[in-house]
């Protein structure tokens, strides 16, 4: 059985659980094993690398350095968490001063970081190991009359992703089209949903996650999927505010694509964790 | 705030040291490589937003205008989107230039006061450094704390939709040593 390091992040126990959940329960399907990594800490996020650009990149690697003696692959739901692993093994690639900071910082703690662990966001793993064929296999209810807005936000394709264009990505479409959705055309799926701005400047935050839905409702969409837990909650927290602001109803069922696949696998909405979505599924097609 | 329209510079606003400093820093180093064309500001969903779009804050950064680039708003309401850093014709990490511009900013003290980016970015690194781990609701609250009150109000009901459908964890959430992390944190202080 494969298995893999897991790194949930803050996140995935907070505001993102039903992306824990329903990740946990479609990689349990398929046979893959989770093990989450000992005493992992946050990854520092945008937050701490805008403090403390070494510090930000130690946090990080003491992460990287937990997982090596797992000897699996290490893998980050989150976006965020994606990013900033992968950024900080290409920072101690290529700046050896830090490397050499952060080492002696991990030395300190009695850890040791070779680089060796390879970072991966779920979606690379269902589309490219998996494989879209293995996926048609498992699929016992095909999502007929799902019509979906594949939104992958930044930081899972941008700058580091390995796996897809940054700008015009296909994995998701892929992936939903293999489970019998209709995946509409989505020029905006790679744009920013504003990020931890809806915290902060929340007029703008609103603005931004506002666009993404109109439009996604003018290419007919009657769900938007997501791969990150931040976009997920800006996408459906603030459908009120924006309805208020803008004066124009963009209610949109907002489900990681994970719960989409775990639908389509036949396994049960509460084991996904759909109960838990704000923006009620109801006006999803008659299988959830 | 100087929106660069209707303000001259002179001799004396020009520190000569600053952009050879963001050259030294991580993703920095091409900034000399700038054609000014204007990419980073069209790609960019926040530029609208922004007193100085990415581009001219390159321009006055090469030309030295430090003060005008770290009392900037523009590099807190980057999102992180590195939209700019993959369209860039020139290769110019430009979402790694605005992080290396807030820090500057911070070590400077120059950042726009009473704005809640910085506040928020200062709140979340106190609590992960001292836990090792953040908790959404708490940095929320601490954020509204800090900057407007009264907003903890308006974000109550949502607050409320979390807590029933099981999304908001109330404790601070912590790793097992605190004191692993804070002795890495220290040892690279030493260096």
């Amino acid at each position: 059985m494969t298995a893999y390091a897991y790194y949930p992040g803050c996140s995935l126990s907070g505001m993102g659980k039903p992306y824990d959940e329903s990740l946990r329960a479609v990689f349990g399907h398929l046979g893959l094993g989770l093990e989450e990594i000992p005493d992992w800490n946050c990854c520092g996020a945008t937050s701490y690398m805008s403090i403390d650009e070494q510090k930000a990149v130690a946090l990080a690697a003491r992460n990287l350095a937990l997982a090596e003696p797992m000897g699996a692959e290490v893998l980050a739901p989150c976006a965020a968490c994606y990013l900033v692993l992968s950024k900080a093994q290409h920072m101690m690639t290529d700046y050896p001063a830090i490397a050499a900071k952060v080492n002696k910082g991990l030395q300190a703690a009695g850890l040791t970081y070779t680089g060796r662990v390879v970072v991966r966001h779920p979606l690379d793993i269902l589309v490219n190991d998996v494989g879209l064929n293995a996926i048609r296999a498992a699929v016992t209810r095909p999502l007929a009359g799902y019509r979906v807005a594949p939104y992958y936000g930044c930081q899972v394709v941008r700058p580091y992703g390995t796996f897809d264009d940054p700008l015009r990505p296909q994995a998701m479409d892929r992936l939903l089209e293999a489970l019998g959705a209709q995946v509409v055309e989505y020029p905006l799926k790679a744009h920013c949903c504003g990020g931890s701005l809806m915290g902060t400047m929340e007029d703008i935050g609103v603005r931004l996650s506002f666009l993404l839905l109109k439009e996604a409702r003018a290419r007919t969409a009657n769900v938007l999927a997501t791969a990150c837990p931040l976009c997920q909650y800006n996408l459906e927290g603030y459908q009120g505010k924006m309805r208020r602001t803008y004066g124009e109803d963009v209610t949109l069922p907002i489900v990681y694509f994970t719960q989409l696949v775990g639908l389509a696998f036949g396994l049960a909405p509460k084991a996904l964790g759909l109960q838990r979505n704000l923006v009620t599924a109801d006006p999803l097609p008659a299988a959830v | 705030m100087q929106n660069g329209t209707t303000h001259c510079r002179y001799a004396e606003d020009v520190n000569p040291a600053f952009p050879a400093e963001i050259m030294t820093k991580p993703g920095g180093e091409a900034l000399r490589d700038c054609i000014q064309c204007g990419t980073c500001s069209g790609a960019c969903p926040m530029a609208v937003h922004m007193d100085l779009t990415p581009r001219r804050v390159i321009a006055l950064t090469r030309a030295g205008l430090e003060r005008d680039v770290l009392q900037s708003a523009t590099p807190w309401l980057c999102a992180s989107c590195y939209e700019c850093q993959v369209r860039c014709p020139r290769e110019i990490k430009v979402t790694e230039v605005m992080y290396a511009l807030k820090r500057r900013a911070i070590e400077k003290g120059m950042y726009p006061k009473r704005f809640p980016v910085p506040i928020l970015a200062k709140a979340f690194y106190n609590m992960v450094a001292s836990h090792g781990r953040n908790s959404e609701s708490r940095v929320v609250i601490e954020l509204a704390l800090r900057t407007n009150p009264l907003s903890l109000l308006k974000m109550a009901p949502i607050g409320l939709k979390l807590i029933r459908t099981g999304r908001m964890v109330l404790g601070q959430d912590h790793i097992k040593d605190p004191k692993q992390l804070q002795a890495i944190l220290n040892a690279m202080e030493e260096s």
